[in-house]
């Protein structure tokens, strides 16, 4: 096929999609939906996501990427990539079932068998199977290679015992990517790590429900008590838990592509506090009269300016001939730093009323600062602390010696 | 945020940011930078042949005045080069005198000045004065009409390579009214300046008492283009100034990290003390960010609300990367650190020295502000 022939394919799929999303997008409900997969914190919002994925599913727009043979739509990336495209600038509610979408289904894609791909990929999409994530522990969480939750091979079986924890969607899993330590001997902490695909709702696995900084239920700890699973669920050799690990991180950051597809955080204009700062008095006044709160602003529109900057540049080859890897590199921390800052200062313009949070009828935007600068830390610690980012940063792009 | 601009390159850009890199690194090697610290001239008048030579003084000069005919934007990377190397030259000063004939000259002046310039001559001006703080229009220098010319009185401070520069563009007070003026080499009495110990040592600054300097009328810029002349060179001046700070916060962190990586206490790297590492980080994060808010500057420089957003923004955050950067380049080199021997003050001063001339980041926060909110 030409080059042109896919475009205008592409073209018309986008047109497509558009059209259904402006049809389809479901109404705001009368509660506040979350703003990221990590966020989802009560049954109502839960219900309504799930239901929600599985309508963009069922329409063609998820997984159309992903082989047909499996649920997925048999279509090339750019198909997909112009349906997220088009979901990104809707603003459409987020896809649910975000570690599935985006970090198991694309390993059991890459690595699975084929029972495993038949059993696993058509629910991921239809949000009908929800995965989790076990990879960080109660005494082990930046040190994620130390992770010690124990897997003993017995006949076809593993033996589980330990404990994971900060579980996104923990309670309502199904399956589970599972870091786990097969040879608690080996020379080296990685190289006893072996990666499994697990299920949940068997005996010897229980989840608690943990209360986040909002008051809402999100994660969970998930405990393991002699808790037998299918050998057939390891991934890779064992000892190979660490390097396949790192793959899914790598689609996570999306470097290798292959992701469902979707929006699994809410993308905002990061200078929607510019309404607010336009609303904002203090004093009787216009706080846009203050010239600290002027300087302040600035700096944000200048900092909101040089990460969408900084993404550009990346794709100029000669204007980062010093150091392709950095601004990739450390994308994640600019991000989720700006986003936790702006969000506190959100609160700063709000006088008195900063002293409310969400669901009271006074509170400016429903509370939704509040509940913005909270939730931030969730990009903050989650997926690797903004110290570790320091730490990679350091590292990897400034050559400086490890951290130990 | 669209109305912000765009980043993009020219290929003339990349051409020229290669050929900066590689010849500001051979000609201007740390030793060579402290040498020339030490003269009387301040750079190396073979290196400044070079340079014009290589046509760099021409590149945002049009055509048909001899120039290259390109633009700012691809001025913007051998500012960066020569900045990133600590490379003296009066390089700077004469491309915004160039600019400021370019914008406030009359056709002779173009005519006769500009392809001298493209060649490799050298110019300046003379803004400053001791009560002025930035404002290029507020001057206490007087312009008196005499016959067939001007007589002028006062003093300008701050005169960068006016040794090296054989015009020099003078802001003077003339019914009420900051305007422009050329002085020539031959008009500058000796005795009339004074070298200024600047923080920078690489720079080379002059009080000039003009007391008594009288021009011809044809000296005088075109009164109707002053307004434009003088937010033109503000604006140019902090593009220019914006990349050497990013050129040299380049330097900086690089220094600082070579240091990081060799030094050891308590057996160890230091560089493996976090509390060195994250603010290294954080300085290079920042450089990433100027680098990049640097580029879309010098792209979208002649775009009217665009083009002066975008340079504010890219001097704001040069001097706040720079300012930083250096200033714990300082603390992580120890004792060292405190030396005359060690570079890290030679940034510090650079960027102290860079932010002083045309504006600083609260300055230009202040502009931004006003543009946007
Ligand atoms: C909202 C949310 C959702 C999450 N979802 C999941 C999930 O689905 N599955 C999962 O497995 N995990 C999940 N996590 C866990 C997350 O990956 C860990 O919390 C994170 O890696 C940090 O580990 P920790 O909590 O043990 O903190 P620690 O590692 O104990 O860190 C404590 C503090 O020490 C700092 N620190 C630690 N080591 C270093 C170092 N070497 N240098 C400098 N500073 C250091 C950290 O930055 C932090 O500030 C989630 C976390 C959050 C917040």
């Amino acid at each position: 096929m030409k080059k042109t022939e896919i475009s205008s394919e592409v073209q018309a799929f986008s047109t497509e999609a558009e059209a259904w999303f402006a049809e389809n997008t479901p109404a705001y409900p009368d509660f506040m939906l979350p703003l990221t997969f990590m966020e989802v914190g009560t049954d109502q919002q839960f219900d309504f996501l799930r239901d929600w994925q599985r309508k963009v599913y069922e329409a063609g727009f998820l997984g159309a990427a992903w082989p047909k043979a499996y649920g997925g739509g048999g279509l090339s990336q750019a198909h997909q990539d112009a349906a997220t495209a088009v979901m990104r600038k809707r603003k459409v509610p987020i896809m649910l079932n975000a570690i599935g979408l985006g970090w198991a289904g694309p390993l059991i894609l890459d690595m699975g068998t084929e029972a495993h791909k038949q059993k696993y990929i058509k629910n991921i999409l239809s949000a009908e199977d929800m995965w989790c994530q076990g990879f960080s522990e109660p005494e082990h969480g930046s040190d994620l290679g130390n992770a010690q939750l124990s897997a003993v091979k017995d006949g076809d079986e593993y033996v589980l015992n330990g404990s994971k924890i900060w579980t996104t969607h923990g309670h309502y899993a199904k399956y589970m990517i599972l870091l786990a330590r097969t040879n608690p001997s080996s020379a080296n902490k990685y190289a006893g790590l072996s990666f499994f695909l697990a299920p949940m709702k068997i005996d010897g696995i229980e989840t608690h429900k943990i209360r986040k900084l909002t008051g809402e239920h999100g994660f969970t700890q998930t405990f393991f008590t002699n808790a037998r699973i299918p050998a057939d669920g390891l991934m890779g050799a064992e000892g190979q838990g660490w390097k396949v690990a790192m793959q899914t991180l790598m689609y996570e950051r999306n470097a290798k592509g292959g992701q469902a597809g979707g929006t699994f955080i809410t993308e905002n204009d990061p200078l929607e506090i510019l309404e607010l700062a336009r609303m904002a008095k203090r004093g009787g006044e216009p706080v846009l009269k203050d010239p600290i709160i002027r300087e302040k602003l600035v700096e944000f529109m200048i900092d909101a300016q040089a990460f969408r900057l900084n993404a550009a540049r990346a794709q100029i080859p000669p204007l980062n001939q010093d150091c392709p890897q950095a601004i990739p590199l450390m994308s994640k921390l600019i991000h989720t730093e700006y986003t936790r800052r702006i969000n506190e200062f959100a609160l700063s313009l709000q006088g008195a009323k900063a002293g409310y949070y969400v669901g009271e009828p006074n509170a400016i935007d429903d509370g939704y600062w509040h509940r913005g600068y909270l939730n931030a830390f969730s990009a903050t610690i989650g997926g690797g602390t903004s110290q570790i980012q320091r730490n990679i940063i350091g590292e990897h792009a400034l050559g400086l010696p490890k951290t130990r | 945020m669209s109305q912000f601009g765009q980043i993009g390159f020219t290929e003339e850009q990349i051409d020229v940011l290669n050929g900066a890199e590689t010849f500001c690194r051979d000609h201007a090697p740390i030793g060579t930078v402290r040498a020339l610290i030490t003269s009387d001239l301040g750079y190396d008048d073979k290196v400044w042949a070079q340079i014009g030579a290589l046509g760099w003084l021409g590149i945002a000069i049009p055509e048909t005045y001899g120039g290259l005919g390109l633009s700012l934007t691809e001025v913007v990377p051998v500012c960066e080069q020569m900045g990133r190397r600590m490379m003296a030259s009066p390089f700077l000063s004469t491309s915004l005198a160039a600019q400021a004939l370019i914008v406030g000259g009359t056709l002779a002046q173009k005519s006769k000045i500009l392809p001298q310039i493209a060649q490799g001559k050298a110019a300046s001006l003379a803004l400053s004065e001791r009560n002025q703080a930035w404002d290029l229009t507020r001057c206490d220098v007087q312009a008196r009409r005499t016959q067939g010319g001007y007589v002028l009185t006062g003093t300008k401070t701050l005169v960068l390579d006016l040794e090296a520069a054989e015009w020099i563009i003078v802001s003077a007070n003339l019914d009420q009214k900051a305007c422009l003026f050329i002085v020539e080499k031959e008009q500058i009495l000796e005795t009339a300046m004074r070298r200024e110990i600047l923080i920078d040592e690489t720079k080379r600054g002059w009080e000039w008492v003009l007391d008594g300097t009288e021009i011809t009328e044809e000296a005088c810029l075109d009164k109707s283009k002053m307004d434009a002349a003088f937010k033109h060179i503000h604006l140019t001046a902090t593009l220019l100034f914006a990349a050497e700070l990013t050129g040299g916060a380049q330097a900086c962190i690089d220094y600082t990290v070579e240091y990081l990586n060799t030094r050891k206490q308590f057996d160890k790297l230091i560089g493996s003390f976090q509390a060195l590492k994250h603010p290294v980080v954080d300085a290079f994060v920042e450089y990433q960010k100027a680098r990049s808010l640097l580029y879309m500057a010098a792209f979208n420089f002649y775009k009217p609300e665009q083009g002066e957003v975008a340079t504010r923004m890219a001097f704001v955050q040069a001097d706040k990367t720079l300012s930083f950067a250096a200033d714990r380049s300082i603390q992580f080199h120890g004792g060292f650190g405190f030396t005359y021997d060690c570079d890290a003050h030679l940034y510090r001063r650079r960027a102290i020295f860079n932010t002083s001339q045309y504006g600083d980041r609260h300055y230009h926060k202040t502009k931004l502000a006003d543009l946007l909110l």
